[in-house]
């Protein structure tokens, strides 16, 4: 019997699990795919966002703006590409001047600091690339940049560091309550549990109807994204959004703390795995954002994708425990991201609400760092390559990855068993030759350091065997 | 300190030592990424590589390793596994490699020599979701030609790019089965022999003016949707035609790779989208020099090596001599043509003739290519027919530019 069975480890679940590795408990997450952070985590707009949207009083307020400064700090601890740039939300009309100024109002409520609306000729004094129809904007200083995969990854490798134990490629197939505890059935056995912790995404309202009577559906939206290649990174310097509407926050034009600029997304009622992206979705992200940013090169995309968010129709998430010793951390949409480890927090609580013993480990380890050779001097290059010569060989040639930062990963509290989870780890094929260099030299080397025929390596999933068979001359 | 770094061991990089060496210069190295020379020829199997430069048909390793064979003779000295990061201004070379460690290495002069990259899904935009068997040509041509592996069992390719159209020739003959290539220009763009001995004789259907519009299947590709386009290459609903397949192989352009020359601050000409370079393959940075791929994106290697030599011989010129002399005149498209190389040609730098290599942007047949300068017309090469999958090159005498003045054009006159 464990303590704590966490059900999926997006960054909702690694946040809950990294929380809960602070404590001495028993603590199990299962995940259904071969990675973690592989649902909505992987794609999204990648903003850390201020906390001015959220109606005031809703948790979805105060966990934003909590969510916002641990962010801050936890990236810092645990070497997570961060960038505190600022956010501008753009009016293009007297009535969208009005917006700002409940978007202000809301933002004081929420506790947000530095907001203030500026003038449309400030606002172009700081992103000289904004359109001239900007009439105001509402400049919010605390909104950040991140890369949220490896967040995620970072407060799960933390969990796992700390005791909790992760299990891969197992699916949750129903729950069962006994006595004290629960039963969690899985593709890949029970499991016997005092507490349950829903964090599954888009599926989360599936589990909570495993656990508790029907209260709520999670209705998925699909939003399509444009990535641009380095060269338009610097388009604009902080985020640019446009006026809410009921749909969503709106296109966003952002700069990436990889170096590349993100422009979408739209927002479409979708199922709840269908990620991929139309003509007819892209064609609107395109036009959305040309009114704030005009002078986008598209011929500089690098990829389109679509990511799903879960959510519910309500101004809310529904956390809260909905069964005894069962908490729901669901219908996590936008910001879920940056709420996630103040609803990690939360979590803890929560369960200790419903009679968890929360006793402080003495020994917990709270550190990660990983070698980047692109962002070393040239002396700590040098001295790095003597020490370790795979550290000399290049693998990514767009992102200046080398073999030493692929091994290392290997090696990591959660190796990767995919080309994509080497690319979510060590940037590897995120550049705008997109893999089309290094993907063949990370199948070698997957294979190689695994054990594996080239035949089993996987692009990213379970299943997504990339390659078919030998060639007529191979041996086997 | 050496007279000359030769960034990129392929077939320009190799030519270019050779030619150095050759002219007179003794300090010579050539970084390489790969663990071999012959860069991008290693993985191209096929024959066709030669017949201009050795009048005879090799395969691409064959015509690599005439040049390997050539340099070995040399004192070039040629760094292998070793990837270069930077180039600055003073012409200091970053590299770094498991047995070379991370050193930094000054030259005299450098020829960027680092070939193209293919564009990719992203770059074309086509939507849909994200399995596993969408691969550019090159990419899927080592995973066949070097890794032994076969990347899909029924394809279908976008794009009639030369890679692509070896790629449909080559997945047929390991027993996949090439469905279509569909491209969404009106014409090919690789050249006609490719698609004869690459698309006609294996029955391979070649549907002009069409793209792919979505790509549909979970974890590997299952299906894709090919759209006719109308001349603005937009697709026109209603033409939709479904391919049930697990591959799909992209030969939609090669993009030369100049990150490091932008970075070194050498000029780009966004026609060729690499180094604008004057007559003897200078770049705008004195004593950088460019050759190949990484200049213009060539279809014959036989080309990429007499343009590299006299890349190498113009490196040789300049550490010895010191810099070229005149002023410049430039050239400039004319009608039909839609880039020239070189960009600029020095009269007194120039012996007896300067070679233009140039693409027309359609289809023409019987026609006339003139050199103008000003009002005054050059020179008239006639040609049978011309096309944008093959390059032109004209060689034009150097004392025919007396007496005009202005910008030299290069056009297309249909007669």
């Amino acid at each position: 019997m464990v303590d704590v069975v966490i059900i999926g480890c997006g960054v909702v679940g690694a946040a809950a699990a990294m929380e809960l590795s602070r404590y001495k408990l028993d603590v199990v997450i299962v995940e259904r795919e071969n990675d973690v952070a592989v649902g909505t985590t992987k794609a999204n707009s990648a903003i850390l966002h201020a906390g001015y949207d959220p109606k005031p009083g809703t948790l979805m307020a105060r966990l934003n703006v909590r969510g916002s400064e641990l962010c801050r700090e936890y990236c810092a601890a645990l070497d997570v590409p961060y960038r505190r740039c600022g956010s501008m939300v753009l009016a293009f009309s007297e009535k969208e001047t009005e917006t700002l100024r409940e978007l202000l109002d809301r933002g004081v409520k929420n506790g947000v600091p530095g907001l203030k609306i500026i003038s449309g000729d400030e606002a172009r004094a700081r992103e000289p690339e904004l359109a001239d129809t900007v009439l105001e904007a509402l400049w919010a200083p605390s909104a950040a940049i991140v890369s949220p995969w490896e967040m995620c990854l970072a407060f799960a490798e933390t969990a796992v560091k700390n005791g909790v134990e992760l299990r891969l490629n197992t699916a949750v197939t129903g729950i069962d309550r006994r006595g004290d505890g629960y039963t969690v059935r899985t593709d890949r056995g029970d499991i016997e549990t005092k507490y349950v912790v829903n964090a599954a995404g888009v599926d989360s309202g599936t589990i909570h109807d495993m656990a508790a009577p029907h209260s709520f559906d999670i209705k998925p939206s699909r939003g399509e994204y444009y990535l641009l290649d380095k060269a338009e990174g610097t388009r604009v310097n902080t985020v640019v959004f446009q006026c809410p509407t009921e749909r969503g926050k709106g296109v966003l034009v952002s700069p990436t703390v990889h170096g590349n600029l993100i422009v979408g997304p739209n927002a479409e009622p979708s199922m709840p795995h269908d990620a991929a992206t139309t003509a007819a979705g892209l064609a609107f992200v395109k036009e959305t954002a040309c009114l704030s940013v005009p002078k986008i090169n598209y011929s500089k995309s690098i990829r389109n994708f679509a990511g799903i968010r879960a959510n519910t129709g309500r101004d809310d998430f529904i956390i809260g425990v909905s069964a005894p010793r069962f908490v729901d951390l669901a219908g996590i949409c936008s910001p879920g991201l940056t709420s996630a480890p103040a609803i990690g927090e939360y979590a803890a609580e929560l369960l200790a609400r419903e009679g968890l013993a929360l006793e402080k480990k003495e020994n917990f380890d709270f550190s990660r760092r990983r070698i980047r050779f692109k962002e070393l001097s040239p002396e700590a290059r040098e001295e790095l390559v003597r020490r370790d010569p795979a550290y000399g060989r290049v693998i990514c040639r767009c992102e200046t990855v080398t073999e030493g930062e692929i091994l290392a990963c290997l090696h990591t509290p959660i190796p990767p068993v995919s080309v994509d989870g080497v690319k979510r780890r060590v940037n590897a094929g995120m550049g705008r030759c997109q893999g089309g260099f290094c993907a063949p030299r990370v199948v070698e080397i997957l294979s190689r350091e695994l054990g594996l025929s080239p035949g089993e390596i996987v692009k990213d999933r379970t299943g997504m065997n990339i390659l078919v068979r030998e060639t007529k001359g191979g041996e086997g | 300190m050496y007279d000359l770094i030769v960034i990129g061991g392929g077939p320009a990089g190799l030519a270019a030592a050779c030619s150095a060496w050759d002219n007179g210069l003794r300090s010579i190295l050539i970084v390489e990424r790969d663990r071999e020379l012959g860069g991008i020829l290693n993985q191209c199997i096929h024959n066709g590589f030669g017949l201009t430069r050795f009048k005879e048909e090799l395969t691409g390793p064959e015509y690599a390793h005439r040049f390997v064979e050539l340099l070995s003779r040399t004192g070039v000295e040629a760094r292998t596994d070793t990837m270069v990061l930077e180039v600055t201004l003073d012409l200091r070379v970053h590299m770094t490699g498991p047995e070379t460690g991370y050193r930094v290495e000054e030259a005299k002069s450098v020829i960027l020599a680092m070939g193209c990259r293919e564009r990719t899904r992203g770059a074309i935009g086509i939507p849909g979701t994200r399995p596993a068997g969408v691969f550019t040509a090159g990419a899927a041509q080592r995973y066949v030609n070097v890794e032994g592996w076969l990347p899909g069992r029924r394809v279908v390719i976008l794009g009639s790019g030369d890679i692509g159209l070896i790629m449909a020739r080559r997945m047929t003959m390991e027993g996949a089965k090439v469905l279509a290539c569909v491209e969404v220009m009106p014409y090919s763009g690789g050249l006609t022999r490719n698609i004869v001995q690459c698309l006609e004789d294996f029955d391979i259907p070649l549907y002009l003016s069409h793209t792919v519009t979505d790509i549909r299947g979970g974890d590997r590709v299952e299906q894709v949707v090919v759209s006719r386009v109308d001349e603005n290459r937009r697709p026109i609903p209603g033409t939709e035609m479904l391919f049930d397949c697990d591959t799909l192989l992209l030969s939609v352009g090669l993009i030369p790779e100049n990150e490091l020359s932008e970075r070194a601050g050498v000029e780009i000409d966004p026609r060729t989208k690499g180094p604008a370079v004057y007559e003897n393959m200078e770049t705008s940075l004195p004593g950088v020099f460019s050759c190949g791929n990484v200049t213009h994106v060539h279809d014959l290697v036989d080309f990429v090596s007499a343009e590299s030599e006299r890349a190498g011989a113009a490196a040789a010129r300049f550490v010895l001599n010191g810099p070229a002399a005149g002023e410049p005149i430039a050239l400039q498209n004319g009608f039909g043509v839609s880039y020239t190389v070189p960009q600029r040609v020095r009269p007194g730098n120039v012996e007896k003739a300067f070679n233009v290599f140039f693409r027309v942007n359609r289809n023409f047949g019987k026609s006339e290519i003139v050199v103008s300068r000003g009002e005054t017309d050059l020179c008239r090469f006639k040609r049978d027919r011309l096309a944008p999958g093959e390059m032109e090159n004209i060689t034009v005498p150097v004392k025919l530019l007396e007496g005009a003045s202005g910008p030299i054009t290069v056009a297309v006159r249909e007669v």
